[in-house]
This record gives C-alpha cells, sequence and structure tokens, in this order.
C-alpha cells in the first residue's frame, strides 16, 4: 500500500484532523529525551477512543506498519524513537480518569493522563499514588507502566509494577484483552500485566489500567547530611539500609552536583560538602521519630559533619525543590546531557561511587552523580557537547564501563529508563543468552510480524 | 525567496542555542497552547527541534517550519521552566525575523507594519479616524466592561467583544510634558505605548497622577512610537529598526532617571528585545539601548523598589473592602520576575484586598497577533482565565498589561460576567485621590 492511501486508511480509522502526515509534524515525533539519532515516522496518529486505538493496532499489523506508541515523549532510553517510515501513535486523545473509588483505594484511568495531574487527583480524594518520576509534570501513566517507571520513592513505595492492578490492552491483532482485577488479590490465569508492565510497547498497546492507591503517610521529617568524604557519605547510606530502616527517600548528591544546584536553586545547600544526603522518613509520629534518631546516629557515627533537620515544610520543600533541580542545574552546564541510571544492590553504593569517581577520571569527563542511593538507583550524569566528536567517544566508551562496574557488582543497566534502543545492545550481558532467546519466542509468539515498537529491548 | 543554503547560513546564529534543548519535553507542562492542542509542534520543543531540522537541510522550503514558528503566544512560559535554560524566546524572535526575511512579509502584514506602524504620526491618525469609523460597525454589549461587538459580519472583528478605540487618545490630552522632580528627587520618562495611549487612555493619566502626587519628575516627549514588537514577532525587523530609531532619539538617556512603562509587553520588550535586536548595531547605539535597558522599569516595580511610595503597611488597618484578584501577565512574571511589586501596589491602594487567583500567572492567550491569527485557541485559553477569575469570587480583576486587560474583557464579556478589568496603577491613582492626596492621613 502506497503512503498516500495508507494516511487515507488511517484518517478513516481515526479522523482526518487527528492523522499528521505532514513532514513538519512528523519531525516533532521523531525523538524523545535520550540522546539518540531521531527517526521519522510515516504518519502521526491521535485516536479519540478505545475502539479507534484497537483498529489502528489491528491495521498496521495488516500492513506490516512499525507501531511505536507515545505518550509524552519522554523516555531516556529511546522507547518511543519511531522506527523510520513507520507510525507513531498519541496517547493525549485518551486521556481521562474514569474512576477514582475511594472505598476501594483503587482508580482506572486511560493510558494519556498525566502522571502529576493524576497524583493530585488522588490526593484531592484524600488517597496517595507514590510513583514519582522525574518527568512526572508531563509524564504518562501508560507510559509510566510501559516503562515501568521509578522516582524518589522507591525505596519504601516501589516503582509503577507494585501499582497496577489490573491493565486493558489490545494486542497486534487488535483484540482487547483484559488482566488482572480491582481486588487486591488475584490469582486467575497468566499474569500478563506482568508481562506487559515494562514491555515498552512492543507486545501489545495499553488502553485502560487499574491503579492501586493507598493512604497517605501522617507523618514525614526530613534530614540533610552533609559529609566531608564521599565514602563516608555513600557507607551511611548502605549502613542505614543494613540497620534495616527503610526511609520514603534516601538521595545522594555529590559536590559536582551540589554546586550546580546550589547556583541554581540558591536553597542553601553546603557547597564545600563532598557529599550531601536527603533523607526523608514518613509514617506514624512515633515511628518517623525513631526512625529519624536512629538515621542521625548512624550519619553522625560515620562521620557526617552536620546535619539538618527541616522546621517546617517551606524549609523541606526548599531542599526537596533544589534536589529535583538537580537534573535541571547539571543540564545548563553542557549542551548535551548523558543521564543513566545503572543500579546496584544497596551494599555496593560506596564501590559503584568510587567506581563512577575514576571512570570520570579515566575519561576526563564532568560527571555529576545524584540519585536515589536509597534504592541502589544512581543517575551517574556525563555533561558533554555532542558535536564535540572526540569527547562523545570517550562518553560512549565512559557508558559501557559504567554497565560494566554496575553488573560486576551483581546489578542492572537500567533502575528506571528502560532498556529501550539505548541498552537493547548490552542487554544479553545482563540477562543471559537463555533469557534473550525467551524474550524472543514471546516477542515471537504475541507479534509475528514486529511491527509493536520493534528494535527496542530484543532488537528487530 | 532566497536559496535554502543562505537562510541555512543564517540559521547558523542560533545554532549554539539550539543545540542546549535536550528534548526533556518539561516545556509540555506549562504551554498553554500546547495544553490546547496536544501537538508536539505546538511546543517549544517540537519548534525547536523543527528550527534544528531546517539546519539539518530535512527542509526543501521553510514555508512548513515557519507556520509552525508562528503559532505561538510568545509568552515565555517555556523559558521562564527549561530546565537547560534555553533561551527560546531568543531563538524565536531570531528565526522568525530570518525566516521573514528569506520569505517576505504577507500583504497585511506589509501595510498594518511598514505601511501604519513604522509612521507613528501616520498611525496615530488613521486609529483617530478609525475610532470615529467604529460605532458604524459596532455595538456595545457589555457596559460594566465597556466591550463592543460587531453589528454584521466582519472578518477582523469575527465573534470578538473589543474594548473600542477612544475618541481622545492620551496623546491628545497630553501630547507632551517636562515636570521637574519634586521632593522625590527622581525624574522619569514614560512610555505610554500603543494600547494604552488608544485604547486604555486612562492608565496613562493614571501613571501622570501618581507621579504628580509623589513629586516624580515627568518626561513624555511628543510623538512617541510603538515599541516595535509587533513588527518583532512577524519578523519585520526593518520597522522594528525604525521604530527603535525613532524612540531612542525622543528618549534622551541622560534626560531621566527611569523609564517607566504601565505595558508589560512594552517593559519586557525594551528590556529584553531591543538590546537582542541591537546586537548589530554601532556602538553608540548598543549603548544606548543597553543603558536605556537598564533604567526601563514597570511602573509598580518602580514604585514599590525605589521607596517612591509610602511603606505599605501603613494601610494595613484600614478596612479593606473590594475584593481584588490579580492577572500576571506573562511578560512580567515570567520574562521580568516582576510579580510582588504589582501585589504591593495593589494592597497599598486603599479600599482593596487582594485575593489570589488559582494559576494568576497562567497565560490570558492573548499573545498579540496570535489572537488575530487563531483566536479559537486564544479564546479557549481566556475562557480558562476568566474561569480562574470567577472562581476567585472577585468582582474585579486587575493586572498589569493592556493587551492582557483587552484579553480578559473579551472573554469575560463573551461569558455575560460583569467583572471589571483594571490596570493596578489605576486603583492606586484613585485610592490616593479619594484619600484627599495624603496617605499619611490614614495611618492609624
Amino acid at each position: 500500500m502506497s503512503n498516500t492511501s495508507i494516511v487515507k486508511q488511517l484518517n478513516i480509522l481515526v479522523g482526518t484532523p487527528n492523522v499528521f502526515s505532514d513532514k513538519a509534524d512528523l519531525v516533532t515525533y521523531s525523538y524523545d529525551a535520550a540522546v539518540l539519532e531521531p527517526h521519522l515516522p510515516m504518519a502521526v496518529v491521535r485516536p479519540a477512543d478505545s475502539e479507534a486505538l484497537g483498529k489502528v493496532v489491528a491495521f498496521c499489523n495488516t500492513e506490516g506498519l512499525p507501531l511505536t506508541v507515545r505518550g509524552a515523549g519522554t523516555n531516556l532510553s529511546g522507547g518511543t524513537i519511531p522506527q523510520r517510515g513507520g507510525v507513531v501513535m498519541l496517547t493525549n486523545g485518551l486521556n481521562r480518569i474514569l474512576e477514582i473509588n475511594s472505598e476501594d483505594m483503587y482508580a482506572v484511568v486511560e493510558p494519556g493522563v498525566i502522571t502529576a495531574k493524576f497524583a493530585a487527583a488522588v490526593e484531592a480524594e484524600g488517597l496517595f499514588y507514590p510513583p514519582d518520576p522525574g518527568s512526572q509534570a508531563v509524564s504518562t501513566l501508560g507510559g509510566n507502566v510501559a516503562e515501568n517507571a521509578g522516582g524518589l520513592r522507591g525505596l519504601k513505595y516501589g516503582v509503577t509494577a507494585d501499582y497496577v492492578m489490573g491493565l486493558q490492552f489490545f494486542d497486534v491483532e487488535g483484540r482487547r484483552v483484559k488482566t488482572g482485577s480491582r481486588t487486591v488479590k488475584c490469582a486467575t490465569g497468566y499474569n500478563l500485566k506482568a508481562l506487559m508492565i515494562g514491555s515498552e510497547g512492543t507486545l501489545g498497546v495499553i488502553d485502560q489500567i487499574t491503579l492501586k492507591l493507598i493512604p497517605p503517610p501522617r507523618d514525614r521529617k526530613s534530614l540533610l547530611a552533609v559529609f566531608d568524604e564521599i565514602e563516608r557519605a555513600s557507607q551511611a547510606v548502605a549502613a542505614i539500609i543494613a540497620r534495616h530502616i527503610v526511609p520514603a527517600t534516601l538521595e545522594f548528591l555529590d559536590n559536582f552536583t551540589i554546586r550546580a544546584v546550589e547556583g541554581f536553586s540558591h536553597a542553601g545547600l553546603p557547597v564545600d560538602a563532598a557529599a550531601i544526603l536527603l533523607i526523608e522518613v514518613d509514617g506514624h509520629a512515633g515511628q518517623v521519630a525513631e526512625e529519624s534518631d536512629l538515621i542521625e546516629e548512624i550519619c553522625r557515627t560515620l562521620g557526617a559533619t552536620d546535619i539538618q533537620v527541616a522546621q517546617d515544610d517551606a524549609q523541606r520543600d526548599r531542599v526537596w525543590a533544589a534536589r529535583r533541580s538537580a537534573l535541571s542545574a547539571l543540564a545548563k552546564l553542557k549542551p548535551t546531557v548523558v543521564l543513566e541510571d545503572a543500579t546496584v544492590p544497596r551494599s555496593k553504593i560506596p564501590a559503584m561511587v568510587h567506581a563512577l569517581q575514576s571512570i570520570a577520571g579515566k575519561f576526563d569527563l564532568a560527571i555529576g552523580t545524584f540519585g536515589h542511593a536509597g534504592d541502589g538507583n544512581l543517575h551517574p550524569t556525563i555533561l558533554t557537547d555532542k558535536r564535540d566528536h572526540a569527547e562523545w567517544q570517550r562518553v560512549e566508551a565512559a557508558i559501557e564501563a559504567i554497565f560494566e562496574e554496575a553488573l560486576a557488582l551483581g546489578g542492572t543497566l537500567s533502575g528506571e529508563h528502560g532498556t529501550g534502543l539505548a541498552k537493547a545492545a548490552f542487554l544479553e550481558k545482563e540477562i543471559g543468552r537463555g533469557a534473550i532467546a525467551l524474550s524472543q519466542r514471546i516477542k515471537q509468539a504475541l507479534d509475528p510480524n514486529r511491527i509493536l515498537n520493534p528494535d527496542k529491548i530484543v532488537g528487530g | 525567496m532566497g536559496d535554502m543554503h543562505a537562510l541555512i547560513q543564517l540559521m547558523r546564529e542560533v545554532e549554539d542555542q539550539l543545540a542546549g534543548c535536550m528534548r526533556c519535553g518539561m516545556c509540555q507542562s506549562v504551554c498553554p497552547l500546547y495544553a490546547q492542542t496536544g501537538r508536539e509542534a505546538d511546543v517549544a520543543r517540537g519548534k525547536l527541534a523543527l528550527l534544528d531540522g531546517l539546519l539539518k537541510e530535512m527542509f526543501d522550503r521553510p514555508d512548513s517550519v515557519r507556520e509552525r514558528l508562528d503559532k505561538c503566544l510568545l509568552c515565555g512560559s517555556c523559558q521562564a521552566g527549561c530546565p537547560s535554560g534555553v533561551r527560546v524566546i531568543d531563538i524565536f524572535i531570531k528565526a522568525r525575523a530570518i525566516l521573514t526575511g528569506f520569505s517576505g512579509l504577507s500583504l497585511p502584514q506589509q501595510l498594518i507594519f511598514k505601511g501604519m506602524l513604522a509612521h507613528p504620526a501616520l498611525f496615530d491618525r488613521l486609529t483617530q479616524w478609525g475610532s470615529r469609523f467604529q460605532k458604524l460597525v459596532t455595538r456595545p454589549v457589555n457596559d460594566m466592561l465597556g466591550t463592543s461587538c460587531a453589528r454584521m459580519d466582519t472578518p477582523l472583528i469575527g465573534r470578538r467583544h473589543f474594548k473600542p478605540l477612544v475618541e481622545k487618545p492620551f496623546h491628545r490630552m497630553v501630547p507632551s510634558l517636562d515636570i521637574s522632580p519634586g521632593r522625590s528627587g527622581i525624574k522619569v520618562a514614560f512610555f505610554v505605548g500603543c494600547l494604552i495611549d488608544k485604547i486604555f487612555p486612562q492608565v496613562a493619566e493614571a501613571v501622570v497622577s501618581v507621579c504628580a502626587h509623589h513629586e516624580v519628575g515627568l518626561l513624555i516627549p511628543q510623538g512617541q512610537g510603538c515599541c516595535g514588537i509587533p513588527a518583532l514577532s512577524a519578523g519585520d525587523t526593518r520597522t522594528f529598526r525604525r521604530l527603535l530609531m525613532h524612540n531612542l532619539d525622543l528618549f534622551p538617556i541622560d534626560a531621566f532617571d527611569f523609564l517607566v512603562t504601565a505595558c508589560a509587553t512594552c517593559t519586557s520588550t525594551i528590556k529584553k528585545l531591543w538590546p537582542l535586536m541591537a546586537e548589530r548595531e554601532n556602538r553608540s547605539v548598543r549603548t544606548q539601548v543597553a543603558q536605556l535597558a537598564q533604567k526601563t522599569l514597570d511602573i509598580s516595580e518602580f514604585l514599590v523598589s525605589r521607596n517612591i511610595f509610602p511603606d505599605a503597611r501603613q494601610y494595613d488597618s484600614v478596612a479593606h473592602s473590594v475584593a481584588v484578584t490579580y492577572h500576571d501577565p506573562c511578560h512580567l512574571k515570567k520574562s521580568l520576575g516582576v510579580y510582588t511589586q504589582p501585589r504591593i501596589l495593589l494592597q497599598a491602594a486603599n479600599g482593596y484586598r487582594l485575593e489570589e487567583m488559582a494559576g494568576a500567572d497562567q497565560c490570558c492567550g492573548m499573545g498579540g497577533s496570535f489572537n488575530l491569527k487563531y483566536y479559537d485557541i486564544s479564546s479557549r485559553i481566556g475562557a480558562q482565565k476568566c474561569d480562574a477569575i470567577r472562581r476567585s469570587g472577585c468582582q474585579m480583576v486587575a493586572t498589569s498589561c493592556p493587551a492582557c486587560m483587552l484579553q480578559i474583557s473579551d472573554a469575560l464579556s463573551q461569558a455575560g460576567d460583569r467583572v471589571h478589568v483594571r490596570h493596578v496603577i489605576e486603583l492606586y491613582a484613585e485610592s490616593l485621590k479619594q484619600n484627599g492626596d495624603c496617605p499619611a492621613a490614614h495611618q492609624t
């Protein structure tokens, strides 16, 4: 079928105003937030309802058209970069919160709902949806499920997968599949939703999500611990976890990041510190008091030079806003920012921090390290200019070295950004030949024509 | 139309700035246009990718890129919130100038910019005739807001409820003024701006009376022109330059301590865009523009930051009666970071109390010529602002920009709301008058 007749068919399926095929529009759907080459699709469609969504999937399968689903396009591993000449399907035409059930503590949403808007709507009902990826102000819940997005609260509250109770998706032939339930427990059938979560649009297309909600914590307390040696800060992270304390967030910022953040946000961070830990404990008042005392004690024992406890919400918010601005602050320093998220078991945080420092030295690169140390998920952030070819080669070598190190420490290539295109080639090193082969058989069974987001995760 | 290679060479000017966008997409969360359309080409990230595509020779013709680039409110919300600090507005303004230089202006744009705007005296005369003529084709719709609408189907007016041109613009009430400072010891020059001159002259009168009250010296040169933003946003750098030179001649830098305006857009244009566009001028012009930009202040910022008006706290115990909500003009808050000063001034205006609306700093959707070209989207954004005003429960909304006043009046009038739209300086000026010109009398 020619491009013109494909566009004509798509017009029939989703309505003319919802099909974009002008080159200028296609350019704007050729990239995501990963530092990778853009690929120009052939058409972009925006279904306005679930039926149209299913029909587009079936049509692409029949015509052998590569189909990439796109939420906000904030992916950091290239998961939303389409295949050249393929079709991009936008989910922002499906952005209704269908139900927030306070009695049974769940919500049903369409995939295009924006994460932060959903969290706010839930909060207005007196409930709590914890996953808070860095891009939550724009990211979509469909994208969060497809990538199994994490966030600052992962350590205590888990990631998106921990909140998905049920899914409704279209298989590649456009048949609606329901999996999971609105019940707390559900032990029937294969756990198909588990297969869909984090599958990056390679196995089916999500059109409805049932999410678990929880009661919000009653009390919370934020601490800032200052260290004059980076090792001591990372040892404190490992020690807190080893004492079986699970804070809501336990974030690490190295000196490079502290200086960048302070220059940007003026939150009063100690710019001379080698590293700081930002810690928040939450729960019942008694638990909060007990845990924060223990954390203070651990940090002091390990040589924290100063520990500040936020006295009020304003102070707390200022410090956390500063942490949230870490990536922004680093991004202002250089044109290109490569945000990695290799993750290690928490006892290995000191070793990983050490390794990152030597990698920065070895490849002569500016690397700021911050991140969710409490769950082992650091974000070494390489600042560079992609147009500087010599430096870019060193960046690529450094990324590989970071991967090697994370795997050697028993970790993973990605804590929360996904495999996508960026890490597909390295995946076998982590999961092994057996897992790759099984994944390919699953892919072959569910998507025999290989139209669902090709090239991602297990390759073409 | 020139050749694409030449265009690409010109576009290299913005190449470095374009490289700063890391495609994070956070601009989606603040762009008022994207909130309406959900199309990537409407948000800064998409537009920057298109300019990048133009540089990488992905397009044979620039028309489709230009069309998308022009579909923007230039509100600067994206720039204010950009994690990477990309100077989005600078890039867009420069790119519009380059693309217009390449493809040319449309005929109506040529008539308006080159034929009228570039000649301040002619522009004044034409609008004067317009104010007489408009009554034939329009009728009043909302006496409280003072809006009118078309009597018959006219393409230019459409279904707008607009504030008509006044019969006697400010420049005919006060052609020029040169008053030495009194006890304040400060002299300001007043840049009036087109909308205030021709639609809201009472705002300019308020500036004059407030300056008189506080014994601030005032210079109003005769024959002021437009700040140039309509021409600049259409990429018409020649008209812009003509207006820049015209205004530079009228405001000799040593004749005053500050240049004040009561228009957020004029202030932001003089402070940010005049220096940006003067980069290629000779050194003396560059210096003059830089000094002028340095001296330019929004009227409320001037009064508050220079401690011109008495300490606001002395009014605290006076019974405040009328609830007023405040709308932040994008060009004041997002471009210049000015948002506390108008509120302080408002609270100092005796008889008013400030009630914040939700999303006070969300764009009203005016965007100058954006409103002319994309009225449907513009009025949908305006309707949201209108909702926020209504939910604040106030019978009056104040702001610091005549363009926002036009848009908000239209939105409120369309919805049949009876809410007053006022400029902050008007309220302050009236409170001074009501209080017998003696603020100290109200100290308790």
